[in-house]
């Protein structure tokens, strides 16, 4: 039972790795790179680190709000669904994401995808 | 109730139930089950503290010396007398013993229960760093905790607070007030971040350094110092030393949860239990900071009460249930006034109301989400938090009063007065619209009759709204009235939806106000949103450390990317590099280091620029720290390619080898670009020197272009060879180098202080006109003096290689990963 609890929750490190207002990214092999933010209230989100549009960096755009803009051509993403804001389409998948004493854990499955056992 | 009496008397005893915490959880969930049903359970308690109940929560009041001990007991020793309770204090439980259903203190005191509660609260968060059991550190929890703070600020001196959450912040007034001097150590940027947003942290952080504290944000405490055990300051990660005879620990709470977890009970962050307050064990309930209820914990009093409630049913065969609480918070800080409730983090259809009234300190923000209240920030005036907290637990439906609801209960509720242009309408036409200009309501409308029919020309001719802009609503709700709805014209376009200000109202008043961050613009300029979006957020830092050189700390974050990395983002998401070559010069040492760092780091593409360098393409942004270190030992610098900014000073070969050439145009332009590089700009800025009037360096298109000719040199300004093409218009004529580099930075200067943010030259240009270009720099012979000092001054800060800076270790958070994850399965495989 605990093990499971463990195992579902994936430890990225202390919050203060990451400054209000910014994002950081987070390589996965095998898998699309994680963004990480940190919005000037206080709140994590993590997201794919591409723009549904032309897979912009959004990692490296100007977090305003609950929102980013992508560097690229400025379209507006929503930290918290992913979802292109105002008159433009499309969606980036987000990654469950808890803070707990200081720590950012990202749920594991939504990391990884599962791989069937051996 | 009754019809249990009869099985009771059967089984002929009451049951025993044991109480481990005698705290305000405890006692009240106890007082709560008396009140339901009095002789169903003997009830012993145990406290960790030796002394009777006390309200936790006012133990701030008794360190700033506003309350007595006495004042805040709760329940005194008659309460347990009276009511038959067994209280055992200062024999702390040591385990629970599930199988004998008994409990078992430190001192070998044993205790059965029928029914076990588990209150035991939470503890203060200990940072792990070095010298935290020093003599003279202290938590903030309990009244023992209070004396040693009370012992210390009776020797004086210096007091450093780690935390500055509403706990921290309450320690840090209480010391301050016993007369220590106090420096609060944050490690967010913002104070109380969960419970206040960026401006109210602001407004909050303004107030306690105006009375004496030292607030230190984003601030990491890297260890604590002592001499002979005892502490004699902290250290930050950054090096910063800060003096203190007593460290508070005030970094946040954690629920208290080693006796539950020694004895099996299921627990994550907290004790789990269900909507009853039951664990896993159905014959232990727990309540209080100690439990975790579907996945929260909470650190405040209310959620408490309602926990206690439910327990109580529970206990009493009346279960009621649980299903969470809404939390509303309040500093305990006197004279600040400052309230939050709910989820004010914004998101998807949600909505900000924001009202902010600089003159009087007050910042108001609510959230809205589907016609219902879901958060609210109030700094300054919290008359109307209890009633916006109400609205937010009722979920009431407030599309009626939506119009009014940021001005409070008395102006939303009041029927009629809730459409605001008829609330301005009913305003008797002395009534004052405008504070700072002191215009009245009968000016204003004498004005709009007078033919100002927008903001804007309200603004200009009466003065109403522009200074602090508070009143706009109010000078549109007049002409909305004086006009009808469709005859109000709009003025010039607003900086962006964040504000009703333009970018010369913004920048006359960051002048005039003195306003020197981007927090305070924001809340002195009366922005409609919490932090800004990514137009007015860039151009407010450009605005900012033009107007403030040396004083103003430039802001990452505000920028956009290019000009955080330093480098030009490219569509795969890697960058370009372009090295600076004064005036197109380069050399044999140059480009071998130019051609050795393509290959080390895999410029895919090496192009030669329009700009007269060479740009090296593909460069990941973990390498451009150590490309650019590579470019820096081989003498070069940033080209700055990326950003608004001076870019480039393109050159001909001039009179050194051209038969044409008539003065050193190479020479020229290398001084102009030694001068001019490293300066920020409204928007990208080029220069070019051309040698003779053929024009080879094609400084006809530039923003400042020189054509040497025989008798001196011409000056143009305002080309662009962009999107839409326009050719220079000839400023004047001097007759050396001195005069020509003088008029290039009073040039320079002028636009930097003067155009809009990312408004190249040619447009600024044509909005202004030549002719009040060419006043402003000769009318009056001193004054372009004046505006190269300014300029020179600014290089003075500005004129540094951001590559070195980075090269040598700075940021490398925007560099580097956070982590990587490398999957088991993907490693193996």
């Amino acid at each position: 039972m605990m093990s499971a609890a463990v195992g579902k929750w994936l430890d990225i490190g202390p919050t203060s790795q990451i400054a209000p207002g910014t994002a950081r990214t987070l390589p996965v092999a095998g898998a699309d790179e994680i963004a990480v933010f940190h919005t000037m209230r206080g709140e994590f989100y993590a997201l794919v680190n591409k723009c549904p549009h032309k897979q912009g960096p959004l990692s490296q755009g100007i977090v305003h709000g609950d929102t980013v803009s992508c560097p690229l051509h400025n379209w507006r993403i929503s930290l918290r669904t992913g979802e292109a804001q105002g008159d433009d389409k499309g969606c980036t998948p987000t990654i469950d994401l808890k803070v707990d004493g200081g720590r950012i854990y990202l749920l594991r499955e939504a990391v990884i995808p599962p791989v069937k056992a051996a | 109730m009754n019809a249990q009496t009869g099985f009771e008397g059967a089984v002929g005893m009451t049951e025993k139930l044991v109480v481990i915490g005698n705290g305000m959880a405890g006692c009240r969930a106890v007082e709560e089950i008396l009140a339901r049903d009095p002789g169903r359970y003997s009830v012993t308690i145990f406290g960790a503290e030796p002394r009777v109940n006390y309200n936790r929560i006012m133990l701030s009041p008794v360190l700033a010396g506003e309350k007595t001990f006495d004042e805040i007991v709760i329940n005194d020793q008659a309460w347990y007398d009276d009511n038959a309770i067994t209280l055992i204090g200062g024999d702390p439980v040591e385990n629970i013993d599930r199988d004998a259903k008994l409990v078992r203190t430190r001192s070998g005191h044993e205790e059965p229960y029928d029914k076990l509660l588990i209150a035991t609260g939470s503890d203060p968060f200990i940072i792990p760093i070095p010298g935290n059991d020093l003599a003279g550190v202290v938590t903030f929890r309990d009244l023992d905790d209070v004396d040693k703070m009370l012992a210390a600020a009776e020797q004086g001196g210096d007091a450093v607070v780690i935390g500055g959450g509403l706990l921290g912040l309450e320690a840090a007034h209480g010391l301050s007030l016993r007369g220590m001097k106090v420096t609060v150590v944050h490690l967010m940027p913002t104070l109380m971040e969960r419970q206040l947003d960026e401006a109210a942290g602001y407004l909050l952080r303004q107030e306690l350094e105006s009375r004496g504290q030292t607030i230190l944000t984003g601030a990491n405490t890297r260890v604590i110092h002592g001499v002979e055990g005892k502490v004699v300051g902290i250290e930050l990660e950054d090096g910063t030393k800060v003096k203190a005879d007593i460290v508070v620990m005030a970094a946040g709470i954690r629920p208290a949860t080693a006796l539950a977890k020694q004895a099996g009970l299921e627990c994550e962050r907290g004790i789990i239990v269900d909507d009853h307050m039951v664990t896993s064990d159905p014959d232990i309930l727990a309540v209080g900071e100690c439990v975790q209820h579907r996945g929260l914990c909470y650190g405040l009093v209310a959620p408490l009460w309602d926990m206690c409630r439910t327990l109580a049913g529970h206990l009493t065969d009346a279960p009621a249930g649980y299903e969470g609480s809404v939390t509303s918070t309040k500093l305990k800080v006197s004279g600040i006034d400052l309230f939050s409730a709910g989820d004010f983090s914004g998101g998807d259809g949600c909505e900000d109301i924001v009202m902010r009234d600089a003159a009087r300190g007050v910042y108001k923000r609510i959230v809205l989400k589907e016609n219902r209240l879901i958060g609210a920030v109030l700094y300054g005036d919290t008359a109307d938090g209890n009633w916006y907290f109400d609205l937010l637990k009722k979920e009431e439906d407030i599309s009626d009063i939506r119009e009014g609801l940021i001005f409070g209960q008395a102006f939303a509720s009041g029927g009629a007065l809730a459409d605001p242009n008829q609330a301005v309408a009913a305003l008797s036409d002395d009534a004052e619209i405008c504070g700072c200009n002191g215009v009245s309501k009968r000016q204003v409308v004498a004005c709009i009759d007078a033919g100002s029919h927008s903001v804007d020309a309200v603004r200009s001719t009466c003065k109403a709204s522009a200074s602090c802009g508070s009143c706009t609503n109010l000078v549109e709700s007049l002409l909305a009235i004086t006009l009808g709805d469709g005859a109000v014209e709009s003025g010039p376009a607003t900086m962006c939806k964040c504000t009703s200000f333009t970018h010369d109202d913004v920048r006359r008043l960051i002048l005039e106000k003195e306003l020197k961050l981007i927090p305070q613009v924001m809340q002195e300029l009366h922005w409609t949103t919490p932090d800004g979006c990514s137009s007015c957020r860039p151009a407010l830092n450009y605005y900012l450390l033009c107007a403030w050189p040396g004083e103003y700390q430039d802001d990452e974050k505000s920028r956009f990317v290019n000009e955080r990395l330093h480098a030009n983002i490219q569509k795969d998401g890697t960058y370009s590099v372009v090295p600076r070559m004064w005036g197109g010069l380069t050399t044999p040492n140059e480009l071998r280091a130019i051609a050795d760092a393509a290959e080390k780091y895999g410029a895919r593409t090496l192009k030669v620029t329009g700009g007269q360098r060479l740009d090296l393409f593909g460069i990941r942004k973990e390498d451009l720290p150590s490309i650019w270190a590579d470019l820096n030992a081989a003498g070069m610098v940033s080209g700055h390619a990326y950003g608004k900014a001076l870019r480039t000073v393109k050159t001909c070969v001039g009179s050194e080898w051209c038969r044409f050439g008539t003065q050193d145009s190479t020479g020229l332009g290398v001084r102009i670009e030694k001068m001019t590089w490293g300066s920020y700009m409204p928007h990208k800025f080029k220069i070019a020197v051309s040698g003779c009037p053929r024009n080879c360096a094609e400084a006809t298109i530039k923003d400042f272009g020189i054509i040497c000719v025989d008798s001196g040199y011409e000056l143009h300004i305002g080309g662009n060879g962009g999107i839409k093409v326009r050719a220079t218009d000839l400023l004047c004529k001097v007759e050396t180098e001195e005069e020509a580099i003088e008029v290039c930075t009073g040039f320079i200067q002028l636009y930097r202080e003067d155009a809009h943010y990312l408004e190249r030259t040619a447009p600024w240009l044509e909005r202004k006109g030549l002719d009040w270009i060419k006043a402003q720099l000769f009318d009056d012979p001193k004054r372009i003096g004046r505006l190269t000092a300014r300029f020179r001054l600014s290089q003075k800060y500005w004129q540094v290689d951001p590559w070195a800076n980075r090269a040598g270790g700075a940021h490398k958070d925007l560099h580097s990963h956070l982590a990587e994850v490398r999957p088991l399965s993907l490693e193996n495989a």
